[in-house]
């Protein structure tokens, strides 16, 4: 059964600005994770894949059994946006899935940056789940998920 | 677009070290303790903000062991932010306090309860991240409620699809299927494509496992994902994505369809114009130069790919698929090539695309030298390993030797093993395959596993036209001044087995090739010297003239007082035997090895221990079968044996292992050593003749599936099975009954020529080859009967049990009367047809003295059990039996009657059996006869 096992924001420092994860994991686990997916994938360049191989970290990441799994990131700026899926998934929808939701941010926190993550924590997480739902993605169309957001600001 | 860029490079948290952060957050702490505890009741605006801070701190990454309660109490807010924040609370730091978990799903009912779109919203969002039982308990019936009710908003729809697809993942068993699945279904055709996105999650998750429930959600997808592909670029308005109309809805939606094989020819008609669209589409110039359209555009195309592999049966969009990807490989976007060379893997397994696959050998070879990163590189190792066959198999070998030289450490001991394999399978000339082998070994001989340096002695051994110039090939390379260890046991073993085939050069003489293996000794490790003992021994006997030479080594301090009691032992044994035994002796203890029988390879079985079973087991298997037919012969699959595959490294020439040698005269007879097995194991390829007593227990089966087939000190093996008309499916199991490892545990089905062309039976997996002690392991054969039958399969199993060989054939139990279905009729019909088959060769008849006591409630049942049915009142004399029934087989129905009638005084029986065909007629009634 595909699907999203977690998303990470990152910085480069390897501080998480946002962990939200959809399979059970107890908190050494998430530790784990969230150090060996920034080793793993600040070394990486533009000449690389947004994909990691997981052949490379496969006895690392022994909490996943990292062979089924995968990594898809995209790095804006300072931060690394990543998600967890299956090795079966389709990496091209992951990736651009990403993409959506950075635009999403940047339209909702006008011109996103990091300090709005950090200080608006609990609202990118609403905006986390109107997007991405028990590890599946919800809602692709931006006008949708921007007017939700609007309706619900306006209830502050 | 460059976001995110203003705050980058600032820390966050906003203190300087981790010491003062710690400080204020602890004071901090204290001071929301102290507010949650003070008199004053907090109003829900504080209750909030002491929440979310804490939850701040949390998410700083410090611990929380408080505030729960006042989250819980936040759930019952009116407001919204108050709500939000404590749902936020709960999904992040889930407790599953029982006490509390109560309390937050009491508030969650109240919230479903609500008919507030929003406060529903927040409800199912803490469910599907939770997921916990309790929720599912609580909620698994309400869910599905909400999601087809028809006043449901669209935006609670989405949330309640995907909390049910949650909680079925965590609890399946508490999700119950129902009224509401079908309507599940026509969520397909919706008209919020939000809606259709988290349906379509959910139907493919649902369908995995039920697959006939959901098998109209396959037109229901297709006629949605055609209308989307073929809309106008701005149709879909909100869901069009870089003008890629609904990218992620129609990547869904393959992936549906791939739960599923290709539809009915009108369904599949249409699909098929999606997917050309899809793929016309790729070769349209793009709309926009963005990133984000090429990759929306193909995130599709890709899926559309894997569904037409996942089809695999239309050539016409399997070649034009390998065309797309062919274009991909030389794309300037890394990630294209990477995908490309994966998806071409895939490609390259199918029959009607692996040709066209192979027309992109060059620029697959060109990616393993030129690309930067390791994993697509790795994808281009795959890849040719894939598409490799008797015609490009030397070129291929060649590339990934070469690039052997600089591959990562990450991914050597992989390439070693497919080179391996590779060599192996496609060699048509073995001394090819030497070369190769050795080639791998100087170049990464850190990464040769036993197993590749077992096999190329193994092949040496059963080939003789390539053991000269094996040994040619292994004396030359060991004359250069540093060697691979691998090599010198390589060297060390082919020398002593075939050294004498050079002997006649005056270049390569005896006392040349021993003082070259000599010269490495010293600086081998200690199983490397055990075996060039061995070596040395061997040369005793194959180079009397060097017996001397030999034996002052041996004799040497090194050797006599070596402070490891192996090669002390082994120098103690070796001279003693070549003091004392006679050279017959000799000769015949230190005889050739005898060829090894034929296994599935070990290097197989390696890679795919590395690479995972799933990921590589579908590949290797078409891999065979292909090379099968390539090589137009059965070639002997790459196998390991009993000798060669012992885990320990001093693998060595006699197999002495732990068992005593025989230091002189006549080796012992027991058979317990190892000696005896292994010199003499040519046996071991034989199959067994039936093991006694198996007869009787096959008659026990004819009328019944289930039960004990054979048992011996050893082993036992226990059978349950089913049959379906003309197939069967048996599951066979096999318990180690000591406490000691079986080795090599093989078992082979083996079908007569006889009866091949009438039942195919085949194992769907082999066993692993070790069976602990006290362990039962399980395989399945799979049984389709083609056409009427006499013979039994033979079920041969080979093992090794401590030193010794085990061989154990038995019958399988699979008869003709298995594929009966019973057949009611009345009297009347019955004496019918009896008439009709009156042709005297329809009849069979046979009279028989009763062999168990003749009790009717146990005759009754043993017809049944064999497979007809029992017509009561049907024949005029209540004492007698008949039966009616069907043998079903791929080519051909037969109707058979039979009748039975005891004769108490007498103790006997008279068996007739009529039906359309002479041979089953024969059949049933011997098989039946022998049950009475």
């Amino acid at each position: 059964m595909e699907h999203i096992r977690f998303i990470l924001i990152q910085n480069r420092a390897g501080k998480t600005r946002l962990a939200k994860w959809y399979m059970q994991f107890d908190d050494d686990e998430k530790q784990k994770l969230i150090e060996e997916v920034h080793a793993v994938v600040t070394v990486r360049d533009a000449k690389h894949t947004n994909f990691v191989e997981v052949i490379s970290v496969a006895d690392s990441l022994s909490v996943l059994q990292f062979r089924n799994f995968k990594i898809i990131y995209r790095r804006y700026a300072g931060l690394y946006f990543c998600i967890c899926v299956d090795v079966n998934d389709n990496n091209l929808a992951y990736l651009e899935a990403i993409h959506n939701f950075v635009e999403v941010l940047n339209e909702y926190f006008h011109n996103v940056c990091e300090l709005d993550l950090v200080f608006n924590f609990y609202k990118v997480y609403t905006v986390v789940d109107e997007m991405f739902l028990a590890g599946e993605i919800r809602e692709t169309s931006q006008t949708k998920v921007l007017k939700q957001l609007l309706m619900l600001q306006s209830l502050e | 677009m460059q976001p995110l860029s203003a705050g980058s490079g600032l820390e966050a948290g906003v203190c300087k070290s981790k010491e003062a952060e710690i400080k204020r957050i602890n004071k901090e702490l204290a001071n929301i303790r102290s507010k949650f505890k003070g008199d004053k009741a907090l109003d829900g605006y504080s209750k909030k903000k002491y929440v979310c801070k804490l939850l701040f701190i949390f998410l700083l990454g410090h611990d929380i062991d408080f505030g729960h309660m006042e989250a819980v109490n936040l759930l019952s807010s009116n407001r919204y932010t108050e709500k939000q924040i404590g749902y936020l609370f709960i999904s992040v730091l889930v407790n599953s306090n029982s006490e509390l978990i109560r309390l937050i799903n009491n508030a969650i009912k109240n919230d479903l309860a609500s008919r507030n779109p929003t406060f529903m919203g927040l409800a199912l969002h803490c469910i599907a991240s939770v997921g916990s039982r309790e929720m599912a308990e609580a909620f698994a019936g309400e869910i599905p409620k909400v999601l087809v009710a028809g006043d449901t908003m669209d935006s609670v729809k989405q949330s309640a699809a995907l909390c049910l697809l949650r909680l079925y993942r965590t609890s399946p068993d508490l999700v119950p299927m129902g009224d509401w699945t079908s309507r599940v279904v026509h969520l397909l055709n919706d008209q919020h494509l939000g809606v259709v996105t988290a349906a379509t999650s959910l139907i493919t998750t649902l369908a995995q496992k039920n697959p006939e429930e959901f098998k109209t959600s396959v037109s229901l997808a297709v006629s949605r994902l055609s209308r989307i592909v073929t809309s106008a670029s701005t149709d879909l308005q909100d869901y069009t994505y870089y003008f890629v109309p609904a990218p992620w809805l129609s990547v869904k939606l393959l992936r549906l369809l791939q739960c599923y094989p290709p539809p009915d020819p009108a369904v599949r008609g249409r699909l098929t114009e999606c997917l050309e669209t899809i793929l016309n589409k790729a070769q349209e110039p793009p709309k926009s130069k963005k990133v984000q359209h090429s990759n929306a555009k193909n995130a599709v195309l890709f899926e559309a790919i894997s569904l037409i592999i996942h089809h695999d049966s239309e050539p016409n969009l399997l070649v034009r698929a390998c065309n797309q990807l062919g274009q991909f490989l030389q794309h300037r976007e890394t990630n294209l090539r990477y995908l490309a060379l994966e998806s071409m893997c895939t490609l390259a397994s199918s029959e009607f695309s692996h040709e066209a696959v192979k027309t992109h050998i060059e620029t697959v070879i060109n990616a393993l030298k030129t690309e930067r990163d390791v994993s697509v590189r790795q994808r281009a190792v795959d890849l040719l390993y894939a598409m490799c066959d008797r015609s490009n198999a030397p070129q291929i070998v060649a590339e990934m030797l070469s690039y052997l030289e600089t591959a990562d450490y990450s991914i050597r001991e992989e390439i070693v093993l497919k080179v391996a394999i590779l060599a192996e399978k496609y060699a048509v000339d073995y001394t090819w395959y030497v070369d190769t082998i050795l080639n791998l070994i100087r170049i990464a001989g850190d990464y040769v596993s036993e197993e590749v340096w077992y096999r190329v002695i193994q092949i040496v051994i059963n080939r003789d036209d390539v053991q000269g110039y094996a040994a040619k090939t292994v004396f030359e390379a060991l004359q250069a001044p540093a060697c691979h260890e691998n090599l010198v046991k390589v060297g060390g073993y082919i020398l002593g087995e075939f050294g004498n085939l050079i002997a006649g050069d005056p270049r390569s003489s005896p006392l040349i090739q021993f003082n070259l293996l000599h010269s490495k000794f010293h600086l081998c490790s200690v199983p490397t010297r055990a075996l060039l003992l061995s070596t040395y021994i061997k040369f005793v006997n194959l180079f009397p003239e060097v017996k001397p030479t030999i034996q002052d080594v041996l004799r040497s301090d090194s050797q006599l007082r070596n402070a490891d009691v192996e090669l002390q032992q082994r120098a103690v044994e070796y001279l003693r035997l070549s003091t004392v035994a006679s050279t017959d002796i000799l000769a015949t203890v230190l005889e050739e090895m005898p060829p090894f029988p034929e296994r599935e390879s070990s290097i197989l079985a390696k890679l795919k221990k590395k690479k995972g079973p799933s990921t590589v087991t579908d590949l290797e298997d078409t891999k065979r079968e292909r090379s099968v037919d390539v090589n137009g012969g059965p070639e002997p699959a790459p196998a390991s044996t009993s000798a060669m595959s012992t885990p320990s490294p001093s693998a060595d020439l006699l197999g002495l292992g732990a068992a005593p040698p025989a230091p002189a005269g006549p080796p012992p007879s027991s058979g317990g050593g190892g000696l005896l097995v292994d010199v003499f194991s040519d046996s071991a390829s034989v199959v067994a003749p039936l093991a006694p007593g198996s007869e009787d227990n096959f008659a026990r089966f004819v009328c019944k599936n289930n039960g004990v087939l054979f048992e011996n000190q050893l082993l036992q093996i226990g059978l349950k099975s089913e049959f379906r008309q003309n197939l069967g499916r048996m599951f066979i199991f096999y318990g180690n009954k000591t406490s000691t490892q079986f080795l090599n545990f093989t078992p082979t089905l083996i079908c007569s020529d006889e009866l091949q062309p009438n039942i195919l039976g085949f194992i769907t997996k082999p066993v692993d080859p070790t069976v602990e002690g006290g362990a039962q392991v399980q395989q399945v054969v799979n049984i389709e009967c083609v056409s009427d039958f006499t013979e039994a399969p033979v079920l041969n199993i080979q093992f090794r049990y401590g030193g010794t060989f085990q061989n154990v054939s038995v019958q399988l139990p699979i008869t003709l009367n298995k594929f009966f279905q019973p057949t009611e009729m009345a009297s009347q019909d019955f004496f019918q047809r009896w008439k009709q088959l009156s042709n005297p060769q329809q009849e069979v008849q046979n009279i028989f003295k009763a062999k168990h006591p003749m009790d009717t409630e146990v005759t009754k049942a043993k017809i049944i059990g064999f497979g007809s049915a029992l017509l009561e009142e049907v024949d005029p004399n209540p004492a007698n039996f008949v039966g009616a029934g069907i043998i079903h087989t791929k080519t051909t129905q037969i109707g058979c009657l039979l009748r039975l009638e005891p004769n108490l005084q007498a103790q006997m029986y008279r068996l007739t059996l009529r039906t359309s065909k002479e041979a089953v007629s024969q059949r049933l009634c011997e098989l039946l006869s022998a049950q009475f």
